[in-house]
């Protein structure tokens, strides 16, 4: 379906390096940003009904709803969509509640202090236990040091590396390009930190193919987006910017992703699981890659947003190394400004959530690095693992 | 069967959880053996073990002792030590192996010997970890 919601309202907290968000819990945070993002909106917490968010959320709606005093819940969804996958889900699964009228108006938020909790950058330590698929699955990875998506990811890009010639200087070009963007934005952890090519390739190296400038930041923050129905958005404070095309799913056993598996056919082991929604997006708005205005590309790992860049057609197969080199992705003048307020490389590790928000800024044309006149956005969430992605237009 | 003198890791690296879908393969394992599931209706080979085919829906299934003998399919080289028990063992190889005789499975393990290539013909061998468990890891074999 197109065109089922409209996003209203969008907040982001501080955005911290991890453990660096002292004055208050994960969860207050979760519960300040919402609540500003209702207000950015011009609605009131009254007219929450529905909240959506993913990746098995610490800070579960029923606590929200009751804290913050929301009267009726008619909609409460946690994707299935794996871990970071999960960000476009979570407000493509709040557009359908919309759609159908379960819900009027679904709050989408994300709060994730590592600080608090547990670095992603760290292991998934300690022997497997259980007898859940997943236990069974970690037990083929664990021991023997495929950790976490470091390595995962790694796997992938190398394999990627190895067919189309693409280089680590090439996976420099992503990193700079979009730290250059975060320079620019005061609100990004590493806005005062500029990074150059020489600073990618002297960086220690963490996971060959990658150096600590390829991984992604391990940051405290949370986000938070509003939608209601087209039709009640017109009234609201803001232009409204419309859900064109959501989609969520992964291509055949991909299992939980490459974080742990390795498993899947091999014509989709150098692409991000990404193709499949790319087409489908694409056909449900009725538009090509070529419309695109600006693009919000998860970006764990600079590798896995050039498997991105392929997929969605953005450039063809096997050539995004060449793409990203050329400066294609940088504001203003590469082809597809991407990640323009830095990324999870640069800006801050939302889990993608933070991308769904440039996005919304980038067609209210509030955005700091404001593409002129943009009116068609991709966003894509967490590449590698079963994943979603939307199509946002205003 | 070829069994590894010395450890690739260090003592606390994770253990597998050992459910009824991969028994039989830890199991093979510790007799010094790689056995792969395939399914008795269409002989599909499939990794990760699962209690069905996913080619054609059967729930019988037969565990196949293959060679050991693959080529790399892809590989990392780890140098942070993502748990503490391994600052001093750094950096590590994983690889995805595929395997000669088991079509389109691959198995994630460790290079014990030599460079990581893409195409790099290599072979099993076996390390207990512990009394329970025996993991199968891969070294470079000379065709």
């Amino acid at each position: 379906m197109k065109d089922t919601a409209a996003i209203v309202g969008i907040a982001e907290s501080e955005y911290t390096k991890w453990g660096k968000l002292a004055r208050c819990t994960e969860y207050q945070l979760a519960l300040e940003t919402i609540l500003r993002a209702v207000d950015d909106a011009g609605l009131t917490i009254d007219d929450v009904d529905g909240f959506a968010s993913f990746s098995n959320d610490r800070n579960e709606f029923c606590f929200v709803a009751t804290d913050l005093g929301v009267p009726v819940v008619r909609y409460a969804g946690m994707t299935w969509v794996v871990g970071g996958g999960g960000a476009c889900a979570a407000i493509g699964d709040a557009a359908m509640a919309i759609a159908t009228g379960t819900a009027r108006c679904v709050v989408v938020y994300r709060s994730i202090a590592m600080g608090q909790f547990r670095r992603f950058g760290r292991a998934l330590a300690g022997d497997v236990v259980g007898v859940r698929p997943q236990d069974a699955a970690l037990g083929f990875a664990l021991p023997f040091g495929l950790f976490n998506a470091t390595v995962g990811m790694a796997l992938l890009v190398r394999r990627h590396m190895y067919r189309y010639g693409t280089t680590t200087e090439q996976l420099g070009h992503v990193a700079v390009t979009f730290r250059r963007h975060a320079n620019r934005n005061s609100a990004a952890v590493m806005h005062d930190r500029p990074m150059t090519l020489a600073d990618h390739a002297a960086a220690p190296r963490i996971v060959e193919p990658f150096g600590l400038l390829d991984c992604c930041l391990e940051t405290d923050g949370a986000c938070a987006l509003v939608l209601v129905s087209p039709e009640r958005a017109r009234d609201l404070r803001h232009r409204p910017v419309y859900v064109a095309a959501a989609a969520q799913g992964t291509g055949p056993r991909y299992g939980c992703g490459a974080w742990a598996m390795h498993y899947m056919p091999e014509e989709d082991y150098t692409g991000g699981n990404t193709q499949t929604l790319a087409k489908s997006l694409y056909q449900t708005a009725g538009v090509e890659p070529r419309d695109l205005d600006c693009a919000q590309l998860y970006d764990h790992y600079t590798g896995m947003v050039l498997l991105q860049l392929e997929d969605f057609g953005i450039c063809p197969r096997g050539e995004s190394g060449p793409f990203a080199a050329a400066g294609e992705l940088a504001w203003p003048d590469g082809a597809l400004p991407t990640n323009t307020a830095g990324g999870s490389l640069s800006e801050a590790y939302i889990h993608g959530l933070n991308h769904a928000v440039e996005a919304v800024k980038q067609l209210r044309g509030v955005a700091v690095s404001q593409v002129p006149d943009a009116e068609l956005a991709l966003v894509a969430s967490g590449s590698g693992i079963p994943t979603s992605a939307l199509l946002l237009r205003r | 069967m070829s069994v590894m003198r010395r450890p690739y890791f260090p003592p606390g690296m994770p253990l597998p959880a050992i459910t009824d879908d991969t028994r039989p393969f830890w199991d093979a394992c510790r007799r010094g053996e790689l056995v792969i599931q395939r399914c008795t209706g269409c002989h599909t080979f499939r990794h990760l073990p699962a209690p069905v085919c996913w080619q054609c829906r059967s729930f019988a299934h037969e565990w196949i002792r293959v060679s050991g003998r693959g080529t790399i399919f892809t590989h990392a080289t780890v140098h942070r030590a993502f748990l503490p028990e391994l600052a001093a063992h750094v950096p590590y190889t994983v690889v995805v192996v595929a395997l000669d005789d088991a079509p389109g499975v691959r198995l994630v393990s460790n290079l014990v010997d030599g460079e990581p290539a893409i195409g790099l013909p290599v072979e099993v061998v076996f390390e207990e970890v512990s009394p329970e468990v025996t993991v199968p890891r891969f070294r470079v074999r000379i065709p």
